[in-house]
């Protein structure tokens, strides 16, 4: 018998497994994402991030496992647990003929937002790229097109909000700013993220908890100070070196 | 189902479309390339054969419009599903709360607005270069109209669901498929011709029924609808339609169970 929905956990998985022809990709991961909370998703490639990451998407069907998203259950409620979430990914991209503010009010008419002008002219001004409102998206730079992507990820104010490496490719500065804006609009609207980087600055400035995975299987978990000190290593990067070729924290 | 969503999804096709000057050139030029073709073929034809025959040069013009409003009809499902794909925005779209049948009837919507406009340029150039007037065609040819679009649909999404399967290496279906039937289903001569063991399969596609019939409706001899062409056709329709349904809606949740989505999606 499963026990009743705890309002404050926002995102569960349960034994999520993913085999792909043979080969596990996820091994029994099981998480819980509260109300309010920057989750962390660490690992080498092939660790099975992105592999999680579909499958909390619906993109990709667990092998065993559930996955509940505002206490229910995620693959039976998708279309409707969705209008509650919202992505952005460096690997995907908005239709690059089309102008920004074009691509912003599609999504916002697929989300339903309401006064959708104000949203979209907020959003921009929030990641500082009003000016690009008329600008082809193919002709943006990668940082602006990655701000674009987080413009269109927070169109429905989300409760829930999944990144995948939103910084990957971004100069040190914009990935500052990048950042800190994520972190800014978090804490004010109490967004729970799912977030995954291969960049140890970001999982410290922007996460409150991480888990580390290893070839689908769970490494360890905690806060970064908590892991740094336990693992005895001077930095999370160093942990995360240590893990990707050990599978282990421990010496 | 949600018309907001499916309206917006429409949007940003006209979006593309209209920011997209060379997507109109493709909704216009292969069509204006057929009329030229068929109509000098026409005219040259009705000049040096007796008037019995001209009537016939009707129906190679009827079937070649005809045909491409199953062609535009298949390409505005197929080609819409690509621009997803080419511009790497398939992700957001499944990420996003839009209902398979949202998507599909979205794409269904703009595959009757190619045919909108394509007819709309054919039959002013029809009529300025071959005096060929649409509007004197019978209108008992719509209900033809609307069967043989509604077959493009089905095919169009067939098409949509092989992509799926085989990934961009399979794209040129998107093109291929029609091609695959036109021999069949007797666009420019009756199915009487065929052989006899390819009658049969020819007569299990609504498409032979359509251009059997619309060849009934231009033939002076007879000149009107067949409603057993036009009954057999719409009843075809109907299982061709839930068979395409099923293949994409069962391929769409294979691939979600081989994880080949997102592959697909971001290669």
């Amino acid at each position: 018998m499963s026990s009743p929905a705890n309002p404050e956990i926002i995102l569960e998985a349960r034994d999520l497994s993913r085999e792909f022809d043979g080969v596990v990709a996820l091994d029994r991961f099981s998480f819980k994402l509260k109300r309010g909370e920057v989750l962390g998703l660490l690992g080498a490639n092939g660790a099975g991030k992105t592999t999680s990451m579909n499958m909390l998407l619906g993109l990709t069907t667990p092998t065993s496992g559930s996955i509940q998203a505002f206490g229910r259950d995620f693959f039976k409620n998708r279309v409707e647990l969705l209008r509650r979430m919202n992505f952005s990914s460096a690997y995907t991209s908005l239709p690059g003929n089309l102008l920004v503010w074009q691509n912003l009010l599609v999504f916002a008419k697929i989300y339903g937002v309401p006064d959708h002008k104000k949203k979209i002219a907020e959003l921009l001004e929030l990641f500082e790229i009003s000016d690009l409102r008329k600008r082809v998206t193919g002709q943006l730079s990668a940082g602006e097109s990655t701000r674009l992507n987080l413009c269109k990820a927070l169109l429905n104010d989300p409760e829930l909000l999944l990144l995948d490496e939103p910084t990957a490719s971004l100069d040190p500065d914009i990935a500052d700013k990048v950042r800190k804006t994520i972190r800014r609009v978090q804490s004010e609207r109490q967004i729970s993220i799912l977030y995954t980087s291969h960049n140890m600055r970001d999982i410290e400035e922007v996460c409150d908890r991480v888990i580390f995975l290893h070839k689908g299987k769970v490494v360890t978990e905690g806060t970064t100070a908590d892991i740094v000190a336990k693992s005895q290593q001077s930095s999370l990067e160093d942990v995360f070196i240590k893990i990707a070729r050990s599978g282990d924290i421990e010496e | 189902m949600n018309f907001r969503i499916i309206s917006a999804l429409v949007l940003r096709y006209i979006f593309l479309y209209t920011r997209t000057p060379m997507r109109l050139v493709e909704l216009v030029f292969w069509p204006v390339v057929d009329l030229m073709v068929w109509g000098n073929l026409t005219m040259f034809l009705q000049e040096n054969t007796n008037a019995q025959f001209a009537h016939y040069l009707l129906f190679l013009i009827g079937g070649m419009i005809l045909w491409d409003v199953l062609f535009r009809a298949q390409q505005g499902v197929a080609i819409s599903f690509l621009e997803d794909v080419w511009t790497r925005n398939l992700l957001n779209v499944f990420v996003a709360p839009v209902r398979t049948v949202e998507y599909v009837t979205a794409t269904f919507v703009i595959g009757f607005l190619r045919i909108c406009v394509t007819v709309l340029v054919l039959s002013v150039l029809a009529f300025v270069g071959y005096h060929f007037n649409v509007l004197s065609l019978k209108w008992s040819l719509i209900p033809f109209f609307i069967n043989l679009m509604v077959f493009g649909w089905s095919l169009g999404m067939i098409s949509t669901a092989l992509i799926l399967r085989w990934g961009q290496a399979a794209e040129s279906l998107a093109w291929a498929i029609p091609f695959f039937i036109q021999p069949v289903v007797a666009v420019f001569y009756p199915v009487a011709k065929l052989p006899g063991w390819l009658q049969g399969i020819a007569l299990a596609l609504p498409a032979t029924h359509i251009f059997e019939g619309m060849r009934d409706v231009l033939n002076p001899a007879i000149g009107h609808a067949s409603w057993s062409h036009l009954g057999m056709a719409a009843g075809l329709n109907v299982i061709f339609m839930a068979l395409a349904a099923w293949i994409f809606a069962s391929t769409l949740r294979a691939t979600r169970r081989k994880g080949l989505l997102t592959k697909f999606a971001t290669q």
